[in-house]
């Protein structure tokens, strides 16, 4: 009758390893790093949600709301920063962004 | 298995294949689109969590508000595809060796403790297993959530909302373009002006002799 926890863990660190995957393999491009931290996000929240079912404790869904709006804050000014970006660059690719000498 | 769990490998391995299609897409509009998709169907195995109104917040904020942000963003910036892939095969076997191992720690850790789960389980008070009882007919989530949000947690909401303001200021700010044309007021420049920046004195000969005094009288 009730999904089992161990079967929406495993779910949301399958998710978690291909958000990281995806940070690997698109390292270039700012954009798809900022859309991996939104599954890494995503991920995360699972596991909220899932111990807040298997407790029936409502914090961890409060949390879960906490979470998504940090992250709207988060994608909003990283993408403005992105936009900022690009007007003076005219590219969003990371090996450019070597002007600090990091 | 029941119907509900069905569902859930069902719409779990549609999120774990369009969660995959988000890193391998070409197009980074596709990849947005396979992003908007997969939180669709995370909202999904979130109502059947039982968490519905994060599920509804998820799809009207996150996908309403968020993931249609990010596609502006893709569709206004001109992004040459070619040149960002170039990388991309040769960090392919990095990163499925690293997303393997990752996958296989949580595995073990989730299968192979998964008496200590239990124990945590028991340890906190619910019931043990097989997780708290289904709620009650007449139960609902949001107003249970808004309880708390608004007793418990109403200082962290309020920071919360303070946040977005930043955000908002944040965002406005930094990509607010100055054109050359643009008619507007310069606060700073009306606050600080001085009365010799509008007022010129002029020190100069007069025009024509003055008149001899005391001649009309």
């Amino acid at each position: 009758m009730i999904i089992p926890l161990q079967h929406v863990l495993l779910l949301s660190g399958v998710l978690f390893s291909v958000a990281v995957a995806g940070i690997f393999l698109n390292r270039k491009n700012v954009i798809l790093l900022l859309m991996c931290i939104e599954l890494l996000l995503l991920a995360v929240n699972f596991n909220f949600v899932a111990f807040s079912r298997q407790l029936g404790d409502l914090n961890g869904q409060v949390f879960v709301f906490f979470i998504l709006t940090v992250a709207a804050a988060e994608s909003a000014i990283g993408l403005a920063i992105l936009v900022v970006l690009f007007r003076q660059r005219s590219s969003i690719n990371v090996e450019q962004l070597d002007t600090m000498k990091g | 298995m029941s119907f509900t769990e069905i569902l859930f490998y069902v719409f779990s391995a549609v999120l774990v294949v369009s969660s995959i299609g988000v890193i391998t897409a070409r197009n980074p509009v596709h990849a947005v689109l396979f992003l908007v998709f997969a939180f669709f169907n995370s909202a999904v195995i979130w109502l059947l969590l039982e968490a519905e109104f994060l599920a509804i917040v998820l799809v009207l904020v996150y996908v309403g508000a968020v993931m249609v942000l990010f596609l502006f963003v893709v569709m206004m910036l001109d992004i040459n595809v070619a040149q960002m892939r170039a990388g991309f095969a040769k960090f392919a076997p990095l990163g499925i060796v690293v997303a393997l191992i990752v996958v296989g720690e949580i595995a073990s850790v989730v299968w192979l403790k998964a008496s200590g789960a239990n124990a945590v389980t028991n340890a906190l008070g619910a019931s043990s297993g097989d997780g708290a009882p289904a709620a009650a007919a007449g139960y609902s989530n949001t107003q249970a959530l808004g309880e708390l949000l608004y007793t418990q947690y109403l200082y962290p909401l309020e920071l919360a909302s303070v946040l977005l303001l930043v955000a908002i200021v944040a965002a406005i700010s930094l990509t607010m373009h100055k054109r050359a044309g643009h008619k507007m007021q310069d606060i700073n420049a009306q606050v600080s002006v001085r009365a010799k920046d509008r007022v010129r004195i002029v020190k100069m000969a007069a025009e024509k002799d003055p008149p001899a005094t005391g001649q009309d009288a």
